[in-house]
């Protein structure tokens, strides 16, 4: 029989500043390799078309002709399948999240 | 190689002796799964002795069979043979507890069975 | 004379994180019989695997699960390895073991808040997931997901950990261990707790083994059975024993998982002092041609992925059968007999994850 196994955490929790954070007055840091956003350099960017190709979600579009880059951010799942493929290596992972948004739309890069 | 895997061919008309005989061997059931090949379909019944892997198949055409069900000996077999009936629509007789194509409520039935759209090949 | 009542049990119940329905036929306030239903989030992700690339198709056998995802993924690779005859290099292997043994701390703890909550215990939930959180912060530190790590690869791994930072995670679990063991502690000790578990649910040895129930489940019933003692991954070079009590009642099961916390971060610190120096994968030629039954041990028990190719970059098949499907037999053998109040305790004890069992 025992009782007040519990009395020794629930004083310390009471005494101890609260496990979590206090989030929007102190923003989230993140780990330097979170899988966050995919991020686009275009100048590098020859627009191939291979990411769009092996993106498991088919998030990312690509027009060669106009030199544009889409994505769709609520489709993507931040796999990084594109960035292993990409044969320019001009994708790469932000560790930050994108934007929430109130209507669905698609980011546009382009090196016109 | 992780460990030996033992696949034995046998008939249909086999099955329940074989079954009953691991069984009595002490064997736990691991899994009973059904594939797709060409024209008929493999069933797999899966047993495990102390790490040891052994495997049934049995091939039967792709549709208008019925096999006869092992949940008679393994009790639990009914969970895998109602999943193969609502996903291959094969019929197995005398099931524990039959759900008659209930226990997955599939849009299309039997999906896993379906004809197959011509593969482009490139 | 009693009258029979049935009671619609789920899909939608507070204590179900994931929808499963069960029939309960009622004498009273006593459960006689429990009759299934799943089905409900059949996604049909097995037939997916005709449509993707094999290599690709890693990232969806990640995502059948949110809670062990990486054990998916790399059970799928393993499946794939076997088939092709692919060596993967130690270090890889080493890691595969690390992050499998994290995936099984954090689904322990998990699941331990989540039976906490089951039985009413709020605060104790509260806690158990605090010190999940800390785990959870661990894995996005070496993996950049939470819950799905992204790290599992055929022929390898994804990402490399460097010696430092393997040494501090073992040093931060030690730390964790302190923390843990005082919360388990009032699982294992506490009055009301003991009430809530102790003989309910009894699953003997000989009926368990029958049923086909795999992991915890079976090994509170004390049958010895543990499938990293087939040694895939570095578990071949790691010294460890599988954890079994003899008693099959709700609180063994609740026993086993928290030995099983211990044991975990103890193979960690095995892991982390044995990490041999290397590459972290391989490269991938040609395509797979023939058939495996890979088979792992997930937090809540033995996945098989059975993968059939026939030397194309499609599989003809992939089955999955998850430790939650074989343990559902079981879930409905201890049911009768028990209280309709004891039926979400029950109903937890297998530790259930209905996304995975129906893919």
């Amino acid at each position: 029989m025992s009782f007040f196994v519990m009395t020794k955490t629930i004083l310390k929790s009471l005494f101890s500043k609260p496990a979590t954070e206090a989030y929007p007055f102190k923003p989230r840091t993140y780990p330097k390799y979170s899988r966050g956003s995919i991020a686009i350099n275009t100048a590098d960017c020859i627009f191939c078309g291979i990411c769009a190709r092996k993106c498991p979600t088919q998030a990312l579009k690509v027009s060669r002709d106009a030199k544009n880059w889409e994505i769709d951010r609520l489709r993507c799942i931040a796999c990084g399948a594109c960035i292993t493929v990409c044969p320019k290596k001009c994708l790469s992972m932000k560790n930050t999240y994108s934007a929430a948004l109130t209507i669905k739309q698609k980011e546009t890069f382009s090196n016109a | 190689m992780i460990e030996e895997q033992e696949i034995i061919p046998i008939e249909v008309s086999q099955l329940l002796g074989r079954v009953k005989q691991l069984y009595d061997e002490k064997y736990r059931i691991v899994q009973i799964g059904c594939t797709k090949c060409q024209d008929n379909l493999e069933i797999n019944y899966a047993f495990d002795l102390q790490y040891r892997f052994v495997n049934l198949r049995i091939t039967v055409p792709r549709s208008g069979v019925a096999i006869p069900s092992v949940s008679g000996i393994y009790w639990s077999a009914f969970l895998y043979e109602n999943e193969i009936q609502d996903l291959f629509g094969v019929r197995f007789k005398d099931m524990v507890l039959d759900f008659k194509g209930t226990f997955y409520r599939t849009a299309i039935k039997h999906p896993f069975n379906q004809a197959e759209p011509k593969k482009e090949e490139a | 004379m009693t009258k029979r009542t049935i009671i619609p049990f789920g899909p939608q119940h507070p204590v179900l994180p994931e929808p499963i329905h069960l029939d309960l036929v009622l004498e009273d306030e006593k459960v006689i019989q429990a009759i299934p239903s799943i089905g409900f989030i059949h996604r049909g992700l097995e037939k997916l695997v005709e449509k993707k690339d094999f290599i690709e198709f890693v990232y969806v056998a990640e995502r059948i699960c949110g809670i062990c995802s990486f054990i998916h993924g790399m059970t799928y690779c393993i499946a794939i390895e076997e088939i092709m005859k692919i060596e993967v290099p130690e270090r890889a292997q080493y890691l595969r073991t690390l992050w499998s043994e994290l995936s099984r701390i954090h689904s322990h703890l998990l699941w331990l808040g989540l039976t906490a909550d089951a039985f009413g215990f709020e605060s104790l939930f509260m806690h158990t997931w605090r010190l999940r959180e800390k785990i959870l912060d661990i894995i996005e530190e070496t993996t950049g997901g939470r819950v799905i790590f992204g790290s599992a690869m055929v022929g390898g791994v994804r990402r490399d950990i460097d010696n430092n930072t393997l040494r501090a995670i073992a040093r931060k679990l030690r730390d964790y261990e302190a923390e843990i063991k005082e919360v388990t502690d009032v699982f294992l000790n506490d009055n009301s707790v003991k009430h809530r578990l102790i003989g309910v649910g009894i699953l003997s040895r000989d009926k368990a083994y029958e049923l086909g129930a795999v992991g915890p489940t079976l090994r509170a019933s004390g049958v010895v059975s543990d499938s990293r003692k087939l040694g895939y991954a570095a578990y071949g070079k790691i010294d460890f024993t599988p954890i079994t009590h003899a008693d099959g009642d709700s609180y063994a099961r609740c026993l086993v998982r928290v030995k099983e916390l211990f044991q975990s971060i103890d193979i960690i610190e095995q892991v982390v002092s044995k990490m041999p120096e290397g590459p972290i994968e391989v490269k991938v030629n040609g395509t797979p041609n023939g058939e495996f039954f890979a088979r792992t041990e997930q937090p809540r028990g033995e996945v098989i992925y059975y993968a059939k190719a026939d030397g194309s970059r499609f599989l003809q098949r992939l089955r999955v059968r998850t430790p939650t499907f074989a343990n559902i037999p079981a879930l409905l053998n201890i049911i009768p007999g028990c209280s309709l109040a004891d039926v979400p305790v029950l109903v937890l004890t297998i530790d259930p994850c209905i996304s995975c069992t129906e893919r």
